[in-house]
């Protein structure tokens, strides 16, 4: 069922910040690839290079060497105004907080990427992802009139309604309480299940994590393992087995 | 806590100095003018420095006349024999001064600043009672030569030897250039020239005959100046019956009284450029509240911290109130030193224009220092007050929370405040306009800035709804939608920032609705008064000899030259004519040739008769009949420079061309020795459908006299409509500093506006907006804001025109004009002032790294 060419890869990614003794090695050489239909979690302790990795695949932040492929894009050759229309047209976003511009009302939010390359909005699509996120009678609603769950939820379909290749959801639910969270989750999870969504989601939590088909574990800027079909307790204890060590060379780091 | 200010302050540097910027140039506008103008104090009372000698004796007069007429009431030859004899005296000198003697360059121009005076003197090198230095060559011995001063030969390109032409009040003179003199110790005359005759040809030519403007004397050291003055008034009381003819003075109080003059002309230069500088500081002070506002946002969390560790309300207060004396004492003193960068440039300019001021003598007063420093200082202070009260009451919760919201006040507040604001000022403005008070231009002064306050405030309220009507055309599009939100955001801010705009473009639009106005009005007058083919009147703003009256009517073909000259006077109650004067108030009396001047003006008769000005009567129009009480047969007293006499009214006549105030026939001033000079000439053609070709011969009759241009009807109000475009002109200048200080505004808030969205427009990029669609946003908030401004600038400017156009419709300003063109440019320019604004603050925010923008805490 999975095609063989990934919707996103990364080949040997190195992202250095800062230069001479404050120099900092955010990825070491990551290669990873992402699959259509794949909803992959990437894990780690915080200062492993996860929410790098993810700024470096969706097109936010440039790689020091190493390429970014997205279908046939290579990301890292591109200049910004190239990059600013692929994350339009290509990329779907969903981050912590701060998702959703104040002025503008809920709907006005889900067609902004449309809106903004002057694509027309899918009717069909739009209550379509409407109704999946549950947001029918918000959608008049400034952002300050809604419930956190709510605000990302309406981010979750901004996310979805221009037909992205991929979405890249960063810690979606790091600022929610844990019922919020489940729904946030399980709709990102329906998307990939009943709309052949591409997810990537950055988190450090095992529980949202557990949602992914695959899990990928970063430590100090490179890929140490990776699960497949993952439950919470298993990525619990994988999650163990790398801290010590992880922790040892943190103290190096810093 | 001090500690913590300062630091702030620093912290915030780049955005306190866009505010000081707007005190700056505030306090440049205001320091420029003290330094300017107390330097032109001090080059002119240099003119009079050590010039002055012990005793000045001249003939008694009312008022000086001889700026106006050039008619000088002179003294005879034997006054000079009474004061060489006072005991006391060591010696006495006479001297010739009259003005209108101007020297021609070798191409027939005039030499010397357009409009200041030419003086002719007669030659006296004795440093003792002369202010005449010889640099070159020799004194003027023969009656065909002359010499002049130092900067005259200069700018005139001369030599000794050349053959110079003179225009006198009399003939033309033709004389050899034998030397060059400096005036006084700095030989600076500030435009004004001097030529020096032998003093037989002096006293012939400009006073006709052995007389003499005045005479001087220097003690032999005995007696003190007033004791000297003293026994001169008695010799001269003694001498002749003369006493009260003579007015005798000290140096000293000659010295005193041209400075004071001096100053009360200065002064009021002065109170104008300063009640500009005053319209730049009102709106920089909207800047100042507007920046602190937005910086004590910001600072929520940082102030709610300080709450928390143990400051009072108090001492958050005084912090910020510290911060700002701080911003306004930089903004002052840099605005100090940019004032007097301003005042040398002004310097310069007048240079060019040939008023020229010494250079290294610039003046900078204590008074300005304190005044720049006072005026920057207390604008800033008194501005925070309010951002400062606001931070004092940001809650220590703001420290720990994120969506802490400082304490706002309703709009409904400001609705009523702004109402009953703009009632009091519009009120203000109707009694000083109609109502019959002293300080009726005070008051619509004031009038006008409460109604501005009230419009600033009710700005917020109506400023949503405006920019949503505005922004109309934009909002189809994400971009345009955006932006118009934005600036519908906080509406404070928006309408603060606007009605800096505002303030600027009202005053220009008030100011070109009465300036079309005047033009309108003037135009249609002449268009309906003026029946002359040909006006001639003087380029130097000075009378004109009757010789060229006397040139013009032995042209072929002309029919009528009707002369008008004007003669200063006090008319009946009406104020002293040498006093600056502002408003009502004749001070002039007008005269004509009573059986020609109905054929070049429309005269309208309301009683009486025209001709009965040769029989020794006055006319006076409806307006002084009203003032004075007059009618037909009622007696009026003018006191001329000479003395009061008394007049009866022979006709009252509607305010028509050169037709005002009091009118009397010119045979009748010439009689009274007030000088028998031009001020204008009225030409008709004898065939007047060939009047146009009477011209090429009229010009060629007045080649010899280039103080005196001729104009068709045409011409003539295009002169008198480029006079009010002048001062338009000078104006517009002026009040331009004030929207330049505006556009400050807008960029400062925007700046503002654009780091409190750091977040938002890194979400805006991540999702997929382009840079230029971010520079876009920016750029359309600020077009809405400054259409905004612009908006409420010309409504209320119009408004203010219209209303004080009624208000003065009696005074000749009786037609209305709405300057379309001007209220067009206001707008346009608006909108690319808010392009312009727009260029830094949308770099700023296409400029913002996504990732930082996105990061999360």
């Amino acid at each position: 069922m999975r095609s063989d060419v990934p919707v996103a890869e990364a080949i040997d990614l190195v992202k250095i910040y800062g230069s001479g003794s404050t120099q900092v090695r955010a990825l070491a050489g990551v290669s990873a690839r992402f699959h259509a239909r794949q909803f992959t979690a990437i894990m780690g302790p915080s200062g492993s290079g996860k929410s790098t990795l993810m700024h470096c695949l969706a097109g936010l932040d440039v790689a020091t060497s190493g390429r970014v492929l997205l279908g046939e894009a290579d990301l890292t050759t591109l200049a910004d105004d190239a990059l600013t229309r692929l994350r339009r047209d290509r990329v779907g976003f969903v981050f912590q907080a701060f998702n959703l511009v104040p002025t503008l009302s809920a709907a006005e939010n889900i067609t902004l990427p449309l809106d903004i390359a002057g694509r027309p909005v899918d009717q069909e699509w739009m209550h379509t992802v409407v109704a999946a996120v549950r947001l029918g009678d918000r959608l008049d609603h400034r952002p300050s009139q809604l419930s956190g769950g709510q605000q990302q939820r309406v981010a979750c379909a901004r996310a979805l309604v221009s037909r992205p290749d991929i979405v890249f959801a960063d810690e979606p639910t790091g600022n929610l309480d844990s019922r919020s969270g489940a729904e946030v989750l399980g709709f990102l999870r329906r998307t990939v299940d009943e709309f052949g969504q591409t997810v990537v989601m950055v988190t450090h939590d095992a529980g949202a994590a557990s949602y992914a088909d695959r899990v990928l574990f970063l430590a100090d800027g490179v890929i140490v393992d990776s699960l497949d079909d993952p439950t919470a307790d298993g990525i619990l204890e994988r999650m163990k087995r790398l801290d010590p060590t992880h922790g040892v060379r943190l103290g190096e780091d810093h | 806590m001090w500690r913590a200010t300062w630091r702030t302050a620093l912290a915030h540097k780049g955005r306190l100095a866009l505010s000081a910027l707007a005190v700056v140039l505030g306090v440049a506008f205001v320091a420029g003018t003290y330094v300017f103008t107390d330097t032109l104090q001090r080059t002119f009372s240099d003119l009079f420095e050590g010039v002055e000698p012990d005793v000045i004796v001249t003939a008694a007069a009312e008022f000086d006349t001889q700026q106006t007429t050039g008619a000088v009431a002179s003294l005879p030859a034997a006054a000079l024999d009474v004061l060489a004899d006072v005991d006391g005296v060591a010696k006495a000198a006479g001297v010739v001064q009259v003005t209108g003697v101007t020297l021609l360059d070798e191409d027939g121009q005039i030499v010397g600043a357009p409009g200041a005076p030419a003086f002719g003197v007669n030659w006296d090198d004795d440093a003792d009672l002369s202010p005449l230095r010889l640099v070159e060559g020799r004194g003027p011995a023969a009656p065909d030569e002359v010499a002049i001063d130092t900067q005259a030969y200069e700018s005139g390109g001369f030599a000794l030897g050349d053959t110079i032409r003179i225009l006198t009040p009399g003939p033309t003179e033709q004389a050899e250039l034998v030397g060059v003199f400096r005036y006084g110790t700095s030989g600076n005359l500030a435009g004004a020239t001097l030529t020096a005759f032998q003093p037989r040809r002096a006293q012939e030519l400009l006073l006709g005959g052995d007389r003499w403007t005045e005479v001087r004397a220097v003690g032999d050291g005995t007696l003190s100046q007033d004791q000297l003055a003293e026994r001169t008034s008695a010799s001269f009381a003694d001498a002749d019956d003369r006493a009260g003819e003579v007015l005798v003075r000290t140096g000293e109080q000659a010295a005193d009284e041209a400075t004071d003059s001096l100053t009360e002309g200065l002064g009021f230069i002065t109170t104008f450029l300063l009640v500009f500088a005053g319209v730049a500081l009102f709106v920089g002070a909207f800047i100042i509240v507007n920046t602190f506002s937005v910086l004590i946002a910001r600072r929520t969390r940082e102030l709610g911290l300080l709450r928390t560790v143990g400051a009072t309300r108090r001492q958050v207060f005084w912090s910020v109130m510290v911060e700002a004396f701080l911003v306004g004492l930089v903004g002052g003193v840099v605005g100090l030193a940019l004032g007097i960068g301003l005042a040398i440039a002004l310097r310069e300019l007048f240079g060019v224009i040939g008023f020229d001021i010494p250079a290294g003598s610039l003046v900078v007063a204590p008074r300005t220092v304190l005044a720049a420093i006072g005026v920057g200082v207390g604008l800033t202070v008194v501005a925070a007050v309010v951002p400062a009260w606001r931070a004092g009451r940001v809650p220590p919760m703001a420290a720990l929370r994120d969506d802490v919201v400082l304490p706002t006040r309703s709009l409904r507040v400001r609705t009523v405040a702004g109402t009953a604001l703009a009632l009091l000022g519009a009120g203000l403005l109707a009694v000083g306009l109609v109502g019959d008070v002293r300080n009726g231009i005070a008051l619509v002064g004031a009038g006008i800035l409460l109604v501005f306050l009230a419009v600033a405030l009710l700005a917020a309220v109506i400023g949503g709804a405006v920019i949503a009507v505005l922004g109309r055309p934009v909002t189809r599009t994400t971009v345009g939608r955006l932006a118009v939100r934005n600036a519908q955001r906080d509406r404070r801010r928006t309408a603060a920032t606007a009605s800096a705009l505002m303030i600027g473009l009202a005053l220009v639009s008030m100011i070109g609705v009465l300036g079309a106005s005047a033009s309108r009005s003037i135009e249609a007058s002449i268009a309906e008064v003026i029946r002359a083919d040909y006006i001639v009147s003087s380029i130097t703003f000075q009378p004109f000899s009757p010789a060229i009256g006397d040139a013009l009517e032995d042209v072929a073909g002309v029919a009528v030259v009707s002369r008008v000259a004007v003669s200063p006077a006090r008319i009946g109650s009406g104020e002293d004519p040498s006093a600056v004067q502002v408003g009502r108030g004749a001070s002039s009396v007008t005269a004509v040739d009573p059986s020609t001047i109905a054929d070049v003006v429309n005269v309208t008769v309301i009683d009486g008769a025209v001709q009965s000005l040769t029989d020794g009567a006055v006319a006076v129009d409806p307006d002084t009949a009203e003032v004075e009480g007059l009618q037909v047969g009622s007696t009026i007293t003018i006191t001329w420079p000479s003395g009061p006499r008394d007049y009866q009214v022979g006709a009252i006549l509607e305010q028509t061309g050169p037709l005002t105030g009091v009118v009397i026939d010119r045979d009748e001033l010439v009689g009274l020795g007030l000088g028998d000079q031009d001020a204008q000439l009225f030409v008709q053609a004898a065939d007047r459908d060939q009047a146009a070709d009477l011209r090429a011969d009229l010009e060629a009759a007045l080649a010899a006299y280039p103080v005196v241009e001729l104009l068709d009807q045409t011409q003539f109000a295009d002169q008198v409509r480029g006079q009010v475009n002048q001062l338009l002109s000078l104006v517009y200048a002026l009040l331009g500093l004030a929207v330049v200080i505006a556009i400050l505004g807008i960029v400062n808030t925007l700046v503002l506006s654009v780091l409190e969205r750091t977040r938002e427009i890194g979400l805006l990029r991540a999702v997929g907006m382009a840079r230029t669609q971010i520079r876009r946003v920016v750029r359309i908030e600020a077009v809405l804001i400054a259409m905004f401004g612009a908006l409420l600038g010309v409504g209320l400017g119009v408004a203010f025109g219209v209303a004080v156009q009624q208000s003065i419709a009696d005074e000749g300003v009786d037609l209305l004009a709405i300057p379309w063109n001007i209220i067009v440019t206001v707008l346009v320019t608006s909108a690319l002032v808010g392009v312009l604004a727009a260029i830094i603050p949308a770099r700023r925010a296409a400029r913002l790294d996504v990732l930082a923008a996105i990061a999360t805490e």
